[in-house]
């Protein structure tokens, strides 16, 4: 195995905490503008962390196609929607403070599968993993997961037929 | 260590020249476009105007940095930024020349070669979207916002005709690094016919070249394509309400934008560095050639000047350029300056193209835009693609 780069984990925790940060930022952020772009702030370090793990190519797919093409789309319709910053209702407030239990009880169970699921695997290390190139990707997207593959595409197709039955009723 | 030291003289290098670039590429244009109008163009500061990107440069450094009233700041200053981040980081990954060796240190004429070049250009100018789109919406002003949304639909659907006319040529050299991509060109036919993948066996990629190169006006903005801003609607769409070095900012992402296609364009379908016939029949001849040719003009015009400053001027050019020829003619410096050539030459073509169209076509109106990328642009690609994959599979068996 070769040994990763000396600057990978700190990347790895810079992109890491931008994610997390970007994350919790769409969550807050009250103008569906700022909400969106936090989206694409998370998009684009997740980018980053599939490449500190060597899975080129979904970094690549990942930046082309949600960062650039489908927030490209949302922020479209936000700007032509010319949408507004959103208004706190009654149960918005009841919502913040039945949040707080829930939050803790996920934050509970999410440490708790992965403390006894996870812990006995092999583990991630960054740079460890080098199936993640075109080639690599190519091959098993049309041998081993050809039916998956051709299953997506199909599916994909049936809902843009979807949308656009939807959009003619409404002219 | 070395390799921080090497990479920080090439990155000091490539931005100089990329910088210096980037300002005379708006004199070459704002010179064409005068001759194309029978015009001067620039012509009062420095010789023929050759110092105005410098006053330029001033002028916009020391202007008022004006903010509007009611914009929201923060996405308004952050706009400008990202265009011209996202635009000047492409440059990372574009080679210039092959592997070559300066006193005893073997690199790359490029800054990184990334497995994916290809495929991190376009996320890329994917992503560059934002900052036009940021900018329309954060002005708080009609036609800023127009110009805004009509970019990001306009950079949305050219992107798909794009990127099935770079699939095509990527088929046949079967790489995606830029530096493998360019060296898979490298072969001539019966000797002397480059196997540049426009020119290449099974199916040479004349049209998909060419709605490359169509798409590329329209993701740089560029006229026929200047729709987000057209001035006759729009004051000046997205860039409205920008003053000072935020709107240079915007400048120079258009332009290094340009330089970026015209150079993605080259490396893909053009050969790269690759001389138009080998070396060993002489084709070396050719920038001594066209730099000596040059020289000898300038030096006949400044014989009989017609302007008086054109006495001293023209002949020291024309020195200059007799000079600059006879560096390609020492076999010593071919190996460095022969690939630099070319590599110039096809995109600096390019590039004209780009000012020549500007001077030459109308913009189209918004409806023609569209209809034109998704009812003729995306169906030929998508044949274009279908028939090389044809080929492809039929001649590797």
């Amino acid at each position: 195995m070769p040994t990763p780069p000396p600057l990978d984990p700190v990347l790895f925790l810079i992109f890491a905490a931008i994610a997390v940060i970007s994350a919790i930022s769409l969550v807050v952020q009250t103008h569906p503008i700022s909400s969106a772009l936090s989206l694409v702030g998370v998009m684009g370090s997740l980018a980053v962390l599939y490449l500190l793990l060597g899975a080129e190519f979904i970094a690549a797919a990942q930046l082309i196609v949600y960062a650039g093409a489908i927030m490209v789309l949302f922020i479209f319709v936000i700007m032509l929607l010319n949408a507004g910053t959103e208004k706190a209702t009654n149960r918005a407030s009841f919502a913040k403070w039945a949040g707080i239990p829930v939050f803790a009880l996920f934050i509970g169970l999410m440490s708790y599968l992965i403390n006894s699921r996870l812990a006995t695997g092999p583990g991630v290390t960054l740079g460890g993993f080098t199936g993640g190139g075109a080639l690599e990707i190519g091959r098993s997207l049309f041998t081993t997961y050809l039916l998956p593959f051709e299953v997506t595409s199909v599916l994909i197709l049936i809902a843009i037929f979807g949308a656009i039955v939807l959009a003619r009723k409404e002219i | 260590m070395n390799f921080y030291v090497i990479t920080l003289i090439k990155l000091g290098l490539v931005m100089a020249v990329f910088m210096t670039t980037l300002a005379y590429l708006q004199w070459v244009e704002r010179k064409v476009l005068a001759h194309i109008q029978l015009r001067l163009g620039p012509y009062r500061v420095g010789p023929h105007g050759l110092l105005q990107p410098l006053a330029d440069v001033i002028k916009l450094l020391t202007k008022e940095g004006f903010v509007p009233k009611n914009v929201n700041l923060f996405f308004y200053l952050l706009a400008p930024f990202l265009a011209v981040t996202i635009a000047l980081t492409a440059i990372a990954v574009i080679p210039f020349g092959p592997v070559i060796e300066i006193a005893g240190v073997t690199t790359a004429m490029q800054m990184t070669d990334v497995p994916m070049g290809i495929l991190f250009v376009l996320a890329l100018s994917s992503v560059g979207v934002y900052g036009v789109a940021l900018a329309g919406w954060a002005s708080n002003n009609k036609y800023a916002l127009l110009g805004g949304l009509r970019s990001s639909a306009q950079m949305i659907s050219y992107e798909l005709p794009m990127a099935l006319a770079l699939a095509a040529p990527l088929l046949m050299i079967n790489t995606l690094s830029l530096r493998e991509m360019v060296e898979k060109q490298s072969a001539f036919y019966f000797g002397f016919l480059p196997s540049w993948t426009i020119f290449q066996a099974p199916f040479p990629q004349v049209i998909s070249f060419f709605i490359f190169l169509i798409a590329a006006f329209a993701e740089t903005n560029r006229i026929p394509f200047d729709l987000p801003e057209a001035e006759n609607e729009l004051v000046a769409g997205f860039h409205t309400e920008y003053s000072s070095m935020n709107f240079a900012a915007f400048f120079m992402a258009e332009y290094a934008n340009m330089i970026t296609v015209t150079a993605i364009a080259t490396l893909l379908f053009l050969g790269g560095w690759h001389p138009i016939w080998p070396v060993e029949l002489g084709s070396w001849i050719v920038p001594v050639a066209l730099f000596v040719g040059a020289g000898v003009i300038s030096i006949f015009h400044g014989m009989q000047p017609a302007r008086p400053f054109d006495r001293i001027t023209l002949p020291v050019a024309g020195v200059a350029f007799i000079g600059i020829g006879l560096l390609f003619a020492i076999p010593m410096l071919q190996p460095y300056l022969l690939p630099i050539f070319w590599f110039t030459a096809k995109t600096g073509a390019l590039l004209f193209v780009f000012i020549w169209v500007r001077g030459t076509l109308p913009r189209f109106r918004y409806d023609q835009l569209m209809s034109f990328a998704w009812k003729f642009m995306f169906p030929v690609a998508l044949v274009n693609l279908l028939l090389t994959a044809l080929a492809v599979t039929l001649t590797t068996n």
